[in-house]
């Protein structure tokens, strides 16, 4: 596993932070105009409206655009090359992750290949969440 | 039009320089400058600068302004400059404004620290997942373009082919030996699809320029450049929030904003500096700007449109990629406008009346668009 810089939650991201210790995708949804949204805030971003509630996303998406990164980054050295990937979620949003589970080849990651959330546990507070091709191996 | 550039200049040298600190290259810029258009620093009634802090700046010059602006938005931050300092002295919130860039961002002398905080939507969100600077993160939408668009590899090198052909005609540039596709193709994978020579350089320097009033413009000893158009926007801090990542909302809003400004069409632009941090950077402005329709930027650069001899002048002085990239490179783009504009750029452009400047803050997050004239009657 890399060496990565553990991040801090702030107050609005505690419960994605505490879902993804339970191994749960906890997003955001708009009451007032239906959008899920991410990255965590009290209200929405499409809207502004406050009438917002957190949700268990599915953990299903798919590949929206990545590099094979060459450079790695502190951390990474002994795992270079790896993907570092833009993954649109089922319900509709957008992260950022690492894609494993698959030789890190143009040919095995064509764009908006279905993909799954699988989580690494970093320490007591922190666990990301990752994807993997739907199907392979963790 | 009611703002000018007055003066215009780069630091003496714009190569490798760890002798010197960023702060100490924001004056070399801002006397160079000064001088261009004969004033002293004691006429300098405004300053805007990014990457270090007006106080800084200020304290090391040792004046005491009324108007500044601290816009730190990555590399279009000087085009924003302008637009802001225009407004200013129209809203008589100063007369004389100096904008300054000084960067060590190779030697990173001077530097400061990058103010991390491990709390910031950035460190939570995208800094665990092994990014490491921008040929990480700047570069992730492009092989969303090519999925959409057919945009192709060789698309892309030709991008970095036309720059280094433009750098071939600037002793100052960087990096001038002739290069090919092949060339670019076979460079070292950096973060693919992106290689190295499609990557910009790292280098050290400054720029600075002085803006005046229309009104005033013409008492100086160099042609003045007028401003005929701007625009600024930002979209998002991490490239994982960028709305569709084949095109750029930020570049789109600053564009349309100049363009209806400038009441110009396209075809009346006769020179272009797009800021080219990577290769697909000037395909994305290229489209969002309105030259071509969405995902044509590819066969255009294909064409050699942009090269010399080309129908589309673009980034003439070599580009990020060739010339000379500090880290926030927008301040290059404004001075080879402006050589253009007054007839002296090392690759001097015949009949040359319009120039649009646009750059790109950080990676796709703010964008700053110029259109600038030599032409006081338009």
């Amino acid at each position: 596993m890399p060496k990565r810089p553990i991040p801090e939650s702030t107050p609005e991201t505690e419960e994605f932070w505490a879902g993804a210790r339970r191994g749960e995708l906890r997003i955001q949804r708009c009451n007032a105009c239906g959008k899920a949204y991410f990255f965590p805030r009290p209200f929405c971003p499409a809207c502004s409206s406050k009438n917002v509630a957190w949700f268990t996303a599915s953990g299903r998406g798919k590949l929206y655009s990545y590099v094979i990164n060459y450079r790695p980054a502190y951390g990474f050295q002994d795992y270079v090359p790896y993907v570092i990937a833009v993954v649109q979620l089922d319900e509709g949003p957008r992260m950022m992750t690492n894609i494993i589970g698959v030789d890190p080849t143009p040919e095995n990651l064509p764009i908006d290949l279905p993909v799954e959330v699988t989580w690494e546990k970093q320490d007591d507070t922190i666990t990301l969440p990752i994807f993997r091709p739907i199907g392979a191996a963790s | 039009m009611s703002a000018a550039i007055v003066g215009a200049a780069e630091t003496d040298s714009v190569a490798i320089q760890p002798d010197k600190s960023a702060l100490q290259l924001h004056a070399e810029a801002a006397f160079n400058a000064l001088a261009d258009c004969g004033l002293t620093i004691a006429d300098v009634d405004g300053v805007l600068c990014a990457g270090q802090s007006p106080v800084s700046v200020v304290e090391y010059l040792g004046i005491t302004p009324t108007y500044i602006d601290g816009t730190s938005v990555g590399g279009c931050s000087f085009m924003i400059h302008v637009r802001h300092a225009a407004a200013a002295i129209k809203a008589g919130l100063c007369s004389v404004a100096l904008i300054t860039h000084g960067e060590s961002g190779r030697s990173r002398v001077g530097m400061g620290g990058w103010g991390s905080s491990k709390q910031m939507p950035g460190a939570q969100f995208e800094e665990p997942y092994g990014v490491a600077g921008p040929p990480t993160r700047f570069t992730i939408p492009i092989l969303r373009h090519m999925h959409e668009y057919g945009t192709t590899h060789e698309q892309l090198a030709s991008v970095a082919v036309a720059t280094r052909r433009w750098a071939e005609k600037n002793p100052r540039a960087m990096m001038r030996d002739p290069i090919t596709i092949d060339d670019v193709l076979n460079s070292r994978m950096i973060a693919y699809p992106i290689h190295l020579l499609e990557c910009c350089l790292v280098t050290d320097g400054g720029g600075a320029l002085v803006v005046v009033s229309a009104e005033r413009a013409k008492d100086f000893p160099k042609k003045p450049v007028y401003v005929l158009g701007t625009g600024e926007s930002s979209e998002h801090s991490m490239i994982s929030q960028m709305h569709d990542f084949t095109e750029s909302r930020a570049f789109k809003v600053s564009g349309k904003l100049a363009f209806d400004e400038a009441k110009i069409a396209h075809k009346d632009i006769d020179h272009a500096m797009f800021y080219d941090a990577f290769a697909h950077t000037p395909m994305f402005a290229l489209e969002a700007l309105g030259f071509v329709g969405k995902g044509e930027s590819g066969p255009f650069f294909e064409a050699m449109r942009t090269a010399p001899g080309g129908d589309f002048p673009l980034n003439t002085n070599g580009g990020g990629l060739s010339y000379t990239h500090t880290g926030m490179y927008g301040m290059f783009a404004i001075q080879e406008s402006v050589r253009q504009l007054r007839g002296e750029a090392a690759a001097q452009l015949p009949n040359i009346r319009t120039s649009i400047a646009h750059g790109v803050g950080g990676m796709f997050h703010a964008a700053g668009t110029l259109i600038l004239t030599n032409d006081e009657r338009a």
